[in-house]
């Protein structure tokens, strides 16, 4: 039987603002999946989106939903984490969100390892606004605000995460939807900050003066710049050059969880432990 | 209400009054004048199991406290004059989405980098509007040691009364100020909280922002069987985005009604040898005690001088303000700023006479300054 999403929608705000064959929509119904297979209480969870037409993610889903401010989605999770360490908290943004205005924030929140699952919708474009280039855009791309062609060099959103100090991170496509909905449960199940990097397709305001005016050629050319992990981790590194592995790409189980070491704050100021030391830790700088 | 002594200073008093008001959770970044209340309440909520973040940024500070206040938490966050710049766009979020929050700043010298170090009053006006848009901010400013505890008390349960940000001002002289304050006892303001107002019956029927035109949204908690939308965009009962013409514009107007109705409930000022006055002095925050002062030399020198200070700015005390200057015909605002609050006393008294002793170079304005300027008027 297939699967009826309607218990996690709210089928009052349907239609969705996307536009026709927009890549949000599989990947919505890919994380309505993974929450359900993981038996999540839709009580239990919150999801946390910011500005642009990834931001619109919240107001359709039926959790516990914030629609914050651009590039913030992070920030405003951190506090609501905090203060419910028990609970689920996802964050939705889009590449200009994420990576550009509230790419402080998302550097942060994986430095700190805090329980949370980032979902960031790389569609390599502001779509919302008309086609400005964001900080994924590729170079020598046509944008509104770049129309002699982008010179900007891109983020690669997945290598930012590791370094930072992510404990998880993996990169999709909604190409595979299937594929997507199991490497969002690993996502979210994992403890500590995982960043989830999700390909999407913008062929209205990527596509038009990019040569992939339809979605299925925008899809195409997605298709023809990922990789699976494995096939990547063999190639040369002039075979690597202009792809982007997918998969899971980093996962770190021992890392020490942000609301976890609070607790031993809290510990230490209710008398219960000495202070913190160098000595707790085996990686000290 | 019984009191207790406390020797402490302005911003370690802040912290404490959080603390004892039922505060959990503090975020923020550090900032001077402002960072003591972080170091206090650092040390403070960890021990009584909340939780205190120094974040990445001011941004991130204010942007966590309302992501704690949306779970139920009371939540405070506190800054200095650039802090407030870079919060603006936050407290737009917290007044449209209706997340009670208290943030405290610090005043120091402005704009920009400004004075760091030093006292100023040139954040009035920014606390009346600190983001775009339409709503009515509730502002407090404290005028001693005792008032930095008790307004943050105050301020905490009007933002649950209100269900919106309520600024506290101090300012550097008055947070680095250290002595001796008589303050309540931590059992008599925790007696005295009123918490959030909270929907009980089925979750069907529950509709956050479907109140009275003068009432506030009542959010419950999250996680508690009541899920529902925050946003900073328009929206209707059930807080889901919507363009809806009167929906829009009931919205807002209720932003501003729900505070304009019942300013009798925010109002809070001083008068100090006020009865008999001749001339009245309108000051607020630190300056307010130099105003004191300076009223005991002047009526010595048989000058009947008054002070009336505000202590909610804003609103502000608009009806006691036009009940003294309808009858005192000199008046003079002494103010850290350049004529900021002193614009609000020329609306309120309906006046263009009214005088101003302004200082803006970082230093407090002393007695002297405002009793040679008495004499002049």
């Amino acid at each position: 039987m297939a699967f009826n999403y309607d218990k996690y929608l709210r089928l009052e705000k349907m239609p969705t603002l996307w536009c026709w064959g927009c890549g949000d929509g599989v990947i919505l119904k890919a994380f309505v999946r993974a929450i359900d297979k993981m038996g999540m209480s839709q009580d239990d969870v919150c999801v946390v989106s910011g500005i642009g037409c990834s931001g619109r993610f919240s107001s359709y889903v039926d959790f516990n939903t914030v629609h914050t401010t651009h590039g913030r989605t992070i920030a405003y999770a951190t506090g609501i984490k905090l203060a419910r360490p028990d609970k689920m908290v996802v964050c939705v943004a889009g590449d200009g969100d994420a990576l550009a205005i509230g790419g402080n924030h998302t550097i942060h929140g994986c430095r700190r390892n805090i329980d949370l699952t980032m979902i960031i919708i790389n569609n390599f474009i502001y779509g919302l606004t008309n086609s400005q280039t964001s900080p994924t855009t590729p170079k020598g791309m046509w944008t509104v605000s770049q129309k002699a062609g982008n010179i900007d060099p891109t983020f690669d959103t997945c290598k930012l995460a590791i370094a930072a100090g992510a404990s998880f991170v993996a990169r999709e496509s909604m190409l595979d939807p299937k594929r997507l909905e199991k490497s969002m449960i690993k996502a979210m199940q994992h403890k500590g900050f995982s960043m989830m990097e999700v390909l999407s397709n913008c062929h209205i305001n990527l596509g038009r003066k990019n040569k992939m005016v339809s979605a299925m050629e925008n899809l195409a050319w997605i298709d023809s710049i990922t990789t699976t992990k494995k096939k990547y981790d063999a190639m040369t590194p002039e075979e690597r050059l202009n792809l982007l592995p997918t998969g899971i790409l980093h996962e770190d189980t021992e890392a020490d969880e942000y609301c976890d070491m609070y607790a031993e704050i809290q510990k230490v100021h209710q008398g219960e432990r000495k202070v913190i030391t160098q000595d707790d830790f085996a990686k000290k700088i | 209400m019984a009191t207790r002594e406390v020797i402490s200073t302005g911003n370690e008093l802040a912290a404490l009054a959080a603390v004892d008001a039922g505060c959990m959770f503090f975020g923020g970044y550090p900032l001077t004048p402002s960072s003591e209340i972080m170091h206090e309440i650092s040390d403070l909520l960890p021990k009584k199991g909340g939780v205190a973040i120094q974040m990445e940024d001011e941004i991130g500070g204010i942007c966590a406290v309302i992501g704690a206040a949306m779970v139920g938490q009371r939540a405070l966050t506190a800054t200095s004059g650039p802090g407030m710049s870079l919060k603006a766009e936050q407290l737009g979020l917290a007044q449209m989405a209706e997340v009670p929050l208290v943030c405290v700043n610090v005043m120091r010298g402005g704009p920009s980098t400004g004075l760091p170090t030093r006292v100023s009053q040139g954040d009035i006006l920014q606390a009346k509007n600190p983001s775009h848009g339409d709503y009515k901010s509730i502002t407090l400013c404290a005028g001693s040691l005792a008032e930095c505890y008790t307004e943050v008390v105050r301020a905490f349960n009007l933002a649950d009364r209100f269900m919106q940000p309520v600024i506290v001002l101090l300012d550097e002289t008055i947070g680095h100020m250290h002595g001796k304050a008589d303050i309540p006892t931590a059992e008599d303001v925790e007696a005295g909280i009123v918490p959030r107002k909270r929907f009980d019956g089925p979750a069907q029927e529950y509709f956050p922002y479907g109140v009275e035109h003068d009432e506030p949204a009542v959010l419950n908690p999250m996680y508690e069987g009541y899920r529902y939308h925050f946003t900073g965009l328009h929206h209707d009962k059930k807080g889901y985005p919507t363009e809806e013409i009167e929906t829009c514009r009931k919205l807002i107007q209720r932003l501003e009604d729900k505070v304009a109705f019942h300013e009798d409930e925010v109002e809070s000022f001083e008068e100090f040898m006020m009865e008999d006055a001749e001339v009245m002095i309108i000051a607020y925050g630190s300056v307010s005690l130099a105003a004191k002062e300076a009223i005991r030399h002047l009526r010595a020198d048989g000058i009947k001088a008054g002070l009336f200070r505000p202590i909610t700015i804003w609103p502000s005390p608009a009806k006691k303000i036009k009940e003294h200057t309808d009858k005192i015909e000199k008046v003079l605002v002494v103010e850290l700023n350049i004529a900021q609050y002193h614009g609000e006393i020329q609306r309120a008294a309906a006046r263009l006479d009214i005088d101003g002793l302004f200082k803006v170079n970082g230093r407090p304005i002393s007695p002297h300054e405002i009793v040679s300027k008495v004499k002049e008027l």
